[in-house]
């Protein structure tokens, strides 16, 4: 490996030797496909046909009014095929997978979203796939699992460590580096050994690319601001990239979950509970110890609760690039009823993150600018958990209701 | 020097046997038992690896030892104080085996410091590539400690030859790809492994991943000058205690 994939002072490639073959294979599998146009186009293609490209880039007019400040629009990743942005990586590595010649995929999955993407990319590829996911994970978003399975994925709930994400990757490693010759490690998010950080925000970026070209379409000017929620870091790379070199502020937005006072968060960039460190193959910030072991990490939203970041955030915040900010759970669930109501808009719990820092901000800027927010991924069909987070009462009955109809 | 320890312990044997422990597993008190039956049943060097939560090149049997370990709160300062005990005791050597993460967060230089003082000989560290090690390298070349880079079967013998100019005292070659504590076939590809890491250097060679009994050593001997045991004692220990070491050891050598 030539180029190891360092953002200032993060990334890298902190891999098991037995697994350095893979990466180089993998990185100048990466390089030709970059370098030749017909990817490119093939990804295009792609995207367009069987998923929803470009996605809309939507006015909320309801939402400005309500708000008083600048105008907001919203780009519709939700409307991709399976209903969150994690479709644009995955068929893009699946393109990648094809000319590699390999024939089977493994995955971790957080909130399952990326395994449904995996699953149903593997099934249209014809590769065989194997998804790992937390125990916790597949206890809470049984409806995914279902997918998963009904698409031909075989789901491994994994006991080990914390039983969520950050133990589901290291289990996904586990299996590649025993099964290389034949598999590839779709990894969801700009995180991990180089060059996964790259390869996946180089798959998103057709985000950003649509964005500007859509907001230079319906209002001839960029945004004052962008905002996008952080997990792993992909869909906000994603968005950001569009707008990198303009004068516009880019906010990240992370899982405040109970208070960044709490230690129930999930926030690298905005809390002094984490710090640098080397773990899962890469060097960023992670919510660890003074021995450098993992804690634990709290959000509502399954898909931000995750210990590490993109190494590419972390040097764009050390460089003051991206702004970030955090959004508790209790925010997040106001920001997401908001949304519902005014605009029929309904983001995932994830996505809604970045609405609540997009809603405290545009009642302070003026009626001339405008402001982006990304919404990476629908919530609807994550209906027990935004019931759950709701506490709805008579989706409670209804449940129950089922489970004595199951039980007779 | 290690390596003139290995070759001179290698004149009387031949194979040697070394094997690895997770500190605090299940107990520091535990593993300093574990430490004394080991050498007293001739073991040549051990091993001790400092639990961390996130240890991606293992098999679930370590993995989870690590886990235990830091739930009942072992902290890398208890380590290097073991360490010292154990070093100061015995008088074998002892590597560190650990991930970056570890030592980073230490500041790599006062673990290299810590390291020398407590009389531990070097470290294998499975996820710093000699790409990624610089920092690292440097501050244990200060403090004479050893680094023990590893081959695996899908190293090319131009790697190998880079891997082997960084490495000090042995390689660790891995007989297989995958984790630690699956089986291994001890086959001819095996063999032509091996010879392959022969031809990259003239350092001692051990062998680790799936060795767990005296045939297997059997197998080695001739093949490799040191044959690694891992996961077989954690579970050897799981199953039947800390007593059953000294044993199990004693049957090995």
């Amino acid at each position: 490996m030539h180029d190891r994939g360092y953002y200032e002072a993060f990334g890298g490639a902190f891999i098991p030797e037995v697994l350095s073959a893979t990466f180089d294979e993998l990185e100048e599998a990466f390089r030709s496909a970059r370098n030749d146009p017909r990817f490119w186009k093939e990804y295009e293609t792609l995207m367009s046909t069987y998923s929803c490209r470009p996605t809309p880039l939507t006015f909320v007019g309801n939402l400005t009014e309500h708000l008083g400040g600048a105008r907001i629009y919203v780009k519709r990743e939700d409307l991709n095929h399976t209903g969150a942005h994690k479709a644009n990586n995955v068929m893009g590595q699946g393109l990648l997978v094809k000319r590699m010649g390999k024939k089977r995929v493994i995955a971790e999955t957080g909130a399952g979203q990326h395994g449904v993407a995996t699953a149903t990319m593997a099934a249209r590829f014809g590769f065989d796939c194997t998804i790992y996911m937390g125990e916790v994970d597949v206890e809470r978003q049984r409806p995914n699992v279902f997918w998963m399975e009904r698409l031909g994925a075989q789901v491994i709930p994994v006991r080990e460590g914390t039983r969520i994400l950050k133990d589901a990757i290291n289990e996904a490693f586990r299996d590649w580096v025993t099964h290389m010759e034949t598999t590839h490690y779709v990894l969801g998010t700009a995180c991990g050994p180089h060059p996964f950080p790259e390869m996946v925000s180089y798959f998103q970026s057709i985000v950003g690319e649509e964005a500007r070209e859509q907001i230079l379409e319906q209002e001839g000017r960029l945004p004052a601001r962008v905002y996008a929620c952080v997990g792993g870091g992909s869909n906000a790379l994603g968005i950001f990239h569009g707008f990198m070199n303009d004068g516009v502020e880019l906010v990240g937005v992370e899982a405040g979950g109970k208070g960044l006072r709490s230690g129930l968060h999930a926030s690298r960039l905005c809390s002094p509970d984490a710090s640098i460190g080397v773990a899962q193959g890469y060097k960023t910030y992670f919510l660890q110890d003074s021995d450098g072991q993992m804690r634990e990490t709290h959000s509502v939203a399954a898909g931000l609760d995750y210990v590490g970041v993109s190494p590419i955030l972390a040097a764009l915040k050390h460089r003051g690039r991206v702004r970030f900010e955090a959004a508790t759970d209790e925010e997040v669930i106001q920001a997401l009823a908001l949304t519902v109501r005014k605009e029929g808009l309904i983001p995932a719990l994830e996505s809604a993150h970045a609405f609540v820092q997009a809603f405290k901000e545009a009642p302070l800027l003026s009626k001339n600018d405008i402001v982006l927010i990304n919404q990476s991924g629908r919530g609807d069909k994550d209906i027990f958990t935004i019931a759950d987070a709701f506490g709805d009462p008579e989706w409670q009955q209804f449940i129950m209701d089922k489970g004595e109809k199951y039980r007779a | 020097m290690l390596e003139s320890y290995l070759r001179e312990r290698l004149q009387n044997r031949d194979i040697l046997l070394m094997t690895h422990i997770v500190l605090g597993y299940p107990s520091f008190e535990d593993s300093y038992q574990i430490v004394k039956a080991m050498v007293e049943g001739g073991v040549d060097l051990m091993e001790l690896q400092i639990p961390f939560s996130e240890p991606m090149a293992d098999g679930p049997v370590i993995l989870r030892a690590n886990q235990e370990a830091l739930a009942r709160g072992a902290k890398v300062r208890q380590c290097l104080e073991f360490a010292e005990q154990v070093c100061s005791e015995f008088s074998i050597p002892f590597l560190f085996m650990t991930y970056y993460n570890i030592i980073y967060k230490h500041g790599v230089e006062a673990f290299a410091q810590n390291m020398a003082h407590s009389g531990i000989r070097g470290a294998i560290i499975p996820d710093l590539p000699p790409e990624e090690g610089k920092e690292c390298l440097e501050a244990m070349e200060r403090h004479r400690l050893a680094p023990i880079f590893i081959f695996s079967p899908s190293t090319s013998l131009e790697r190998m030859r880079t891997l082997a100019s960084l490495t000090k005292g042995f390689v660790y070659c891995v007989a297989r790809t995958g984790v630690t504590g699956a089986q291994t076939s001890f086959s001819q590809d095996l063999q032509d492994y091996l010879k392959r890491c022969r031809s990259a250097t003239s350092l001692p060679l051990a062998l680790g991943f799936g060795v767990k009994d005296r045939a297997d050593m059997d197998f080695l001997t001739g093949k490799v000058d040191i044959a690694v045991i891992g996961t077989q004692t954690i579970r050897l220990i799981e199953e039947k205690g800390v007593e059953a070491v000294g044993d199990f050891i004693a049957g090995l050598r």
